[in-house]
């Protein structure tokens, strides 16, 4: 008998994923420009739902107001590349910066409402980020405001090797939230994480400092947020109040991605993501309807099925492709 | 006496945000239940008594009589169908049932009734005021801070002085042991949520009197009455009424500085509340 983390189905999920990833990576010199936009967005979308799942699927900080950091970050990408001069990469990693510091007031006012009245808190914080921006006439006010082309003409040559930059950094950072996400959840701080997540008085009764660990999980998750919040907007290149701190575009599609995909598994938001793009992509000339089918799926799901569509595969098959958990083999002793 | 007549406006407001409250507090207390459609419910009422006063030309006010037994209804089937199901120990599913609950009404309406602003015609009663000493009071505005202090009054009474009250106050205590004095807990439940989508009725219908609304509008109004009962403090009626006229106050004041920040103004009376007294003013319950 021997525990161990990894199994066979994990180890060919690696390889496979590195294949992948590879594929993607060359991505610019196989796919046309429209798909390479939409694959842009995709992994942007992949991005924010892995930062949400850790808040919600583990964590337990269900928020209806992450599009205040998603805005947020767009609008310190605009601050800091048209005010501070900075090339708009820098600019990404500072919106990063300040998503954390900002996030960290936040914290200490909103994590006095417990539960669900902290999700209605957080969206309360993103209307005061929405309003607060929209009063910056710099900003352009409420009608928002365009990224000069000069600074836009920084980032690289000509418009192929520019849109190739972006793409790059959209699927740079989806990795990196990916990793970051599993690494921290297989560290220490990622298992007080999970016990919290099965039981918090226990976990408190282990010496785990619940609230220390949940903010250490906002902060990071709203610095990630603000820098993807950057990229979105530097791929739009226009930024308005309305825009940055949508609900609908930045939270609501975010949960619907991450219930039907499974929330509280890393492998549920990539699945989430796939499948709202193919969904979206066949019934987006249906307009509302579109929205109003999300959202019935979204309800039978978390009615019939709470651990989404991996929770199922999970359940039938015993697949863990991003090991986690310990499990135990028993090792096949000769001529026992 | 011009400060005078924006905080007296302010408070007339509170109460309507009152109302938008009531019903969120009301279901809160019995079933620990947040409903993130609650805004949009209240959009969804206006907009109902906006169809039953094209069709049968009554008054507004009148439509009421429609308004409130079918909201009433519409609540009791939404609980037994699908709000019972997802309460329990996970917070996570009551939650986002209803916030998806929430998209498909503010769509629903998008597609009946458009984007296009709407407002319910209530004739003189809009512009009809009268003086007090040196102020001049609107009638609706008192009207409705008046039906707000009545319903609260009455959910109050019902509360503490009647069977039904007391099987609310029951269940919220311990659903286990009510069930086991022989309460129906889920029918219980939906009659909770029947009378506080009655209440939304009322708040929607006052709405869409005072103002033009269209679909997108639910999420504010749900903002609204949540800052009102956490000003106020969870669970107690008369607090939620006072935290509305704080929040009314604050955003006539913010308005009266510059008209941008009404709504911010609001938020920040209720950012700073949150930071002073995260309990609230008048809290009966913990959270």
């Amino acid at each position: 008998m021997r525990v161990t983390r990894t199994s066979q189905a994990a180890k060919i999920a690696a390889i496979l994923g590195a294949g992948v990833l590879v594929v993607l990576i060359i991505a610019p010199w196989w796919a046309g420009r429209a798909d390479m936009r939409l694959m842009g967005e995709l992994f942007l979308y992949l991005a924010l739902a892995s930062l949400w799942n850790l808040m919600a699927g583990y964590a337990g900080l269900v928020s209806v107001g992450q599009q205040a950091y998603v805005g947020f970050g767009g609008y310190m990408l605009f601050a800091l590349t048209i005010f501070a001069g900075f090339p708009p990469i820098v600019a990404i990693a500072g919106a990063g910066v300040l998503g954390a510091l900002i996030s960290v007031p936040v914290a200490l006012l909103i994590f006095r409402l417990r539960g669900a009245y902290f999700a209605i808190g957080t969206w309360v914080i993103a209307e005061v980020f929405r309003l607060s921006f929209a009063q910056i006439s710099a900003l352009g006010g409420g009608s928002g405001s365009s990224l000069p082309v000069k600074i836009v003409r920084s980032m690289a040559d000509g418009r192929l090797a520019r849109e190739a930059l972006s793409y790059w950094l959209a699927l740079g950072i989806a990795f990196c939230v990916i990793a970051a996400v599993y690494m921290f959840l297989r560290s220490r701080q990622g298992l007080a994480l999970t016990a919290i997540r099965d039981n918090e008085l226990a976990a408190s009764s282990l010496g785990i400092d619940i609230w220390w660990t949940k903010f250490i999980v906002y902060v990071a998750a709203s610095a990630l947020t603000a820098m993807i919040g950057a990229l979105i907007f530097l791929q739009k290149l226009r930024i308005s109040p309305d825009a940055a701190f949508s609900v609908n575009d930045w939270t609501a599609f975010v949960i619907f991605i991450v219930v039907i995909g499974g929330i509280g598994t890393i492998e549920g938001p990539i699945i989430g993501t796939l499948i709202f793009f193919a969904l979206r992509e066949t019934l987006a000339d249906l307009g509302t309807v579109y929205l109003m089918v999300l959202g019935v799926v979204a309800i039978l799901i978390m009615l019939r099925a709470p651990k989404g569509i991996w929770g199922l595969v999970r359940a039938r098959f015993d697949l863990q492709l991003f090991p986690l958990g310990y499990r135990v083999v028993s090792d096949k002793v000769k001529g026992d | 006496m011009d400060w005078v007549n924006v905080l007296v406006q302010g408070a007339l407001l509170g109460g309507l945000y009152a109302l938008f409250a009531a019903g969120l507090s009301l279901i809160f207390g019995v079933m620990r239940l947040v409903n993130i459609a609650h805004g949009d419910l209240i959009i969804f009422a206006a907009y109902m008594g906006l169809t039953v006063v094209t069709f049968t030309g009554l008054h507004p006010l009148l439509a009421l009589v429609f308004v409130i037994p079918a909201m009433a209804i519409i609540g009791y089937v939404l609980q037994i169908g699908i709000l019972n199901h997802t309460l329990g120990d996970d917070l996570l599913p009551p939650l986002l049932v209803t916030f998806g609950l929430s998209v498909i009404l503010q769509n629903s309406l998008l597609e009946i009734y458009t984007a296009d602003p709407q407002k319910m015609d209530a004739g003189v009663l809009e512009t009809a005021s009268f003086p007090l000493g040196e102020l001049q009071l609107g009638v609706l505005p008192v009207l409705t801070f008046g039906i707000a202090v009545v319903v609260i009054a009455s959910l109050q009474w019902l509360f503490y002085r009647t069977a039904i009250g007391r099987a609310f106050r029951a269940v919220s205590d311990d659903q286990d042991i009510a069930q086991l004095m022989g309460l129906n807990k889920s029918h219980i439940f939906g009659l909770a949520m029947a009378l506080a989508l009655a209440v939304t009725a009322i708040a929607g219908i006052l709405l869409g009197i005072r103002t033009s609304f269209d679909p997108s509008v639910g999420g504010g109004r749900l903002i609204f009455g949540f800052e009102a009962v956490i000003i106020g403090g969870l669970g107690n009626l008369w607090g939620t009424l006072v935290g509305g006229v704080i929040l009314g106050v604050a955003q006539t004041v913010g308005a009266k500085i510059d008209p941008g920040w009404q709504v911010l103004a609001g938020h920040v009376a209720f950012l700073l509340v949150l930071a002073i007294r995260p309990q609230g003013l008048f809290p009966r319950i913990s959270g």
